[in-house]
């Protein structure tokens, strides 16, 4: 699914990174476990987590996850945005929960990593 | 060549910071993608265990030719069980380290997954010192 596809999808909100939004996203992962996602080792994953703070990102950037989807209307604060734009991330926030979202795209043919 | 980054104890705010440097230099020395993932996934979560159990430390890396060599050395407490540390799940972190999305018992069974050679030396009351060995062999 292209990005944006994905954030029509679910009503999402893109905070940074629209040059993302033509970016084929072939899997996605929802955690709010950092340790969790740092065990994916897939290439083009859309990261759903209700974890807003630096560490989403920061994690996003070492599994070189590009597009960053936050749930629950966890929205990212201007500290996440600057690291978001500096990194070339794209960041994203909806009001539907972790498991609406996961759902929704499921259903719309996103596959998950295993 | 030698970079060494240091990593203070419980500041979360820098945690990331030191690997995203060395991110940067493993990326201008045009090593393979997936050997840079593996590399940072491990380092990453070396830093992160560093700020989240230790009294703070640094990181040494060697690169070389055909491997990269890194160190993680704290200054202490020590794992008392280092076996115990190993297993997938087991965790002590604190409520604020879990908060922080961490925490989760899989920083030490995923840095062994990554690396190409391990080696730990700890023990209660004394420092841990982590080598890390990623082979470059096949990626230039």
């Amino acid at each position: 699914m292209k990005l944006k596809d994905i954030l029509a999808c679910v009503d999402a909100v893109l905070v940074c990174g629209e040059s993302h939004l033509e970016d084929e996203v072939k899997r996605g992962f929802a955690s709010d476990l950092m340790s969790d996602v740092l065990t994916i080792l897939e290439d083009d994953i859309l990261l759903i987590t209700g974890l807003s703070n630096n560490q989403a990102i920061r994690t996003a950037e070492m599994s070189d996850i590009s597009n960053i989807l936050l749930v629950r209307n966890k929205k990212p604060s201007q500290t996440m945005i600057d690291m978001a734009n500096e990194l070339n991330i794209a960041l994203a926030y909806t009001s539907y929960s972790l498991f609406k979202t996961s759902g929704l795209l499921f259903a719309q043919g996103l596959k998950p990593v295993y | 060549m030698r970079q060494e980054y240091l990593v203070p104890a419980q500041d979360f705010s820098v945690a990331g910071v030191a690997s995203s440097n060395l991110k940067r230099l493993l990326k201008q020395l045009n090593i393979d993608p997936l050997t840079i993932k593996r590399i940072m996934v491990a380092v990453f979560e070396a830093e992160v265990n560093v700020i989240a159990h230790s009294y703070g430390g640094r990181i040494v890396c060697d690169l070389e030719e055909e491997k990269i060599t890194i160190q993680v050395i704290d200054t202490g407490p020590g794992i008392p069980d280092l076996d115990l540390a190993m297993t997938e799940g087991w965790s002590t972190a604190s409520e604020q380290v879990r908060e922080l999305g961490y925490g989760a018992g899989m920083g030490l069974p995923n840095i062994k997954k990554n690396c190409d050679h391990l080696t730990i030396k700890t023990k209660a009351g004394d420092h841990t010192h982590i080598t890390m060995g990623f082979s470059l062999k096949e990626s230039i």
